[in-house]
């Protein structure tokens, strides 16, 4: 080794707290807005919009008991439930419809494959808002307006098209002769995808879940098309809401029922982390 | 246990690429069959057909007595090991040998037993709670071997199973598996095994016929000691045997007591067993002498003549040598013990030596096609 790259490795080895302290402000920034959140949620309005610092001069949780009864006739409890009413039951036909998909574009040579996955990918790039109008009115047709169907029906048929093509990559890298290996034991196409692919695509699985669960919990203009009665309403479309249009806001209710509404993804996000930071990192298994 | 047959296989793929080209081939019941070739010779593409990973474009796959050609892999009675072992990485190694049989509704009692069994031959039962990670390459390739032994299928097929493992551990698992194969036969489950790879030592060793497979062609098809002393082309000739044998381009010349063979600008004599062999062919020809066959002696042994050579390097081995040297223009080598040198250690290169040829032991070739001119005695 050469006096200077040891020197190099020296700097390296020797000071890592400057490496960490860099890590920590640059943390502590990115997240300073959330810490903010949280100590507003302790103020009052007048504290909120004049001191600077986010520490609050006293603890008082009445925010958030206030927050939570809401000015409507409902408690943040049936906002919440109804909001898991939808993000449940999408995520479980996202998973399913979007790894059939995955599993036919990446196992199955059939007429059209190429062209219909050129297409798939095409519409990632299409702007929602285009979609918006004649979905509605689809929607209307059908009867479904005022319902959970909208934002739950659509994702059954595979249109989360960023998570089918997460999965297809994912797959591509599945060793085949495993798969092969399988047939000769005795799988068919379906027995497979159960046993072998499903198991060796957790981690990218468990990204589509939690991708899927904050996307579907942060959804706002969804609802706000859809849903028309105040009970049927998630947390995002409660939230707005209980930024009242004509009286004065009580900024602190608002904000801590922000804190409560970000509790669920966070939670959610930590659980899956071991899963998730592995799928986001691999992909594929090691031969 | 049961005999595969097949009858004109052809494989061409979608873009019009023949690969396989009319494979005629019987595996007798309980055989090792062993095919070898060079990388893209087809040997595995034609593995896959008789697996059902491929499908057959023309010809007969029979086996046992059970046309195959549009089963699928499970209906066939097969059973394979893969290069990368191929096991399934998120179960135990007791359930990657039980997965098969489970799948097949095999009763709980009757899968226990035979990934016992299976585990015994193999001894590997302390490895059963183990996942495919914690294994060595050397375990894993035995996990593998054992998920195919498990199922009790009619044919074992071996799609280049030891190519993965390093030079001493290929050597005590290709032990292993010929042995494996005896212990099978004689107790009473006889296996039909097709084992690909693209090694010839392993080909020698192992098969007890070789087909040995060219650009999707059968070459030649018969047992390791009848390819190595009568191949049936240059190819062949080649191909088996190490170091390779030398093949020079000659000329078949009458000679003054028969016929003589001119090779480098010297004319040899070749012995009368060999030259009745001939047909009374002449003309250019490719002359073949396996390594083994030219000495480094002063002594001549039998019909070998003499040729002057000229020495240009020499591979130390330990307990032999081989010596490469030009006689004219042709390059050749010798295969020597190395307690029989006689001197060449010390010479260095270009310098004159003087070896022997065992004329009786020569393969004679057509020029352009390769074929053996040689009549079987």
């Amino acid at each position: 080794m050469s006096a200077d790259s040891m020197r190099a490795s020296d700097g390296e080895g020797g000071r890592p707290w400057l490496r960490y302290l860099a890590l920590v402000l640059v943390a502590l920034v990115m997240l300073y807005p959330l810490i903010w959140l949280i100590g507003a949620s302790f103020k009052s309005n007048s504290e909120i919009f004049t001191e600077v610092g986010f520490w609050p001069q006293r603890f008082d949780f009445s925010a958030y008991a206030k927050g939570w009864k809401t000015s409507t006739e409902y408690t943040f409890a049936t906002y919440f439930l109804n909001s898991f009413l939808i993000t449940i039951p999408r995520i479980v036909v996202t998973v399913i419809s979007c790894l059939l998909v995955a599993y036919a574009f990446a196992r199955f040579e059939f007429w059209g494959r190429k062209l219909l996955f050129s297409i798939m990918v095409g519409t990632m790039m299409l702007p929602l808002i285009v979609l918006r109008l004649p979905q509605y009115l689809v929607f209307r047709e059908l009867g479904w307006l005022d319902s959970y169907l909208p934002l739950i029906v659509p994702s059954a048929f595979a249109t989360d098209t960023f998570f089918v093509f997460m999965l297809v990559q994912f797959l591509k890298g599945i060793p085949r002769d495993m798969e092969e290996a399988a047939q000769i034991d005795g799988c068919n196409a379906l027995q497979l995808l159960w046993h072998i692919i499903v198991p060796l695509l957790k981690p990218a699985i468990v990204s589509v879940i939690v991708f899927q669960f904050i996307w579907t919990m942060n959804d706002f203009m969804g609802p706000l098309i859809y849903l028309a009665s105040v009970e049927k309403y998630p947390v995002s479309l409660a939230l707005k809401m209980s930024i009242g249009a004509t009286e004065e806001v009580e900024w602190a209710n608002v904000i801590a029922i922000s804190v409560v509404a970000l509790i669920p993804s966070v939670a959610v996000f930590f659980a899956a982390q071991k899963h998730f930071i592995e799928g986001a990192t691999s992909s594929g298994v090691k031969g | 246990m049961a005999k595969l047959s097949l009858k004109k296989i052809e494989k061409v793929y979608p873009n019009g690429f023949k690969a396989v080209h009319g494979v005629d081939l019987e595996v007798r019941d309980g055989e090792f069959m062993v095919f070898v070739g060079p990388s893209g010779c087809a040997k595995s593409t034609l593995l896959r057909m008789i697996a059902g990973l491929e499908s057959i474009t023309a010809g007969e796959l029979h086996i046992g007595n059970q046309l195959v050609n549009q089963l699928a892999p499970k209906q066939r009675g097969i059973a394979m090991v893969f290069q990368n072992y191929a096991l399934y990485p998120h179960m135990t190694v007791y359930d990657n040998l039980a997965f098969g049989l489970k799948l097949a509704g095999t009763p709980k009692a009757e899968v226990q037993l035979r990934v016992r069994h299976a585990a015994g031959l193999l001894e590997m039962e302390h490895l059963l709670e183990r996942y495919p990670k914690q294994l060595s390459g050397g375990q894993a390739q035995r996990v593998a071997v054992g998920r195919a032994i498990v199922k009790k299928p009619e044919v074992f097929l071996f799609d280049e199973p030891l190519s993965n493992l390093d030079a001493k551990l290929r050597a005590a698992m290709r032990v292993r598996l010929t042995e494996l194969h005896r212990t099978l036969r004689e107790s009473g489950q006889p296996a039909t095994v097709v084992y690909v790879t693209h090694d010839q030592v392993e080909a020698m060793t192992m098969g007890e016929r070789i087909c040995v497979l060219k650009d999707g062609v059968i070459q030649q098809v018969d047992t390791p000691t009848a390819l190595y002393d009568r191949p049936a082309n240059a190819f062949v000739a080649s191909f088996i045997g190490s170091p390779e044998m030398n093949i020079v381009k000659a000329k078949i010349l009458p000679h003054e007591d028969g016929v003589g063979v001119e090779l480098g600008g010297q004319v040899l004599r070749l012995p009368a067993a060999r030259a009745a062999q001939l047909n009374s062919r002449g003309g250019a020809v490719q002359l073949g002498l396996r390594p083994e066959h030219v000495s480094a002696g002063p002594r001549p042994q039998g019909d070998s003549v003499p040729v002057p050579g000229t020495l240009r390097f020499v591979e130390h081995m330990g307990s032999e040598v081989f010596v490469h040297f030009t006689v004219g223009d042709l390059a050749l080598s010798a295969r020597v013990p190395a307690d029989e040198l006689h001197g060449l250690q010390n010479k260095t290169r270009g310098a004159a030596h003087e070896f022997h040829l065992q004329m009786q032991r020569v393969h004679l070739f057509d020029a352009e096609s390769g074929e053996s001119l040689l009549r079987s005695a």
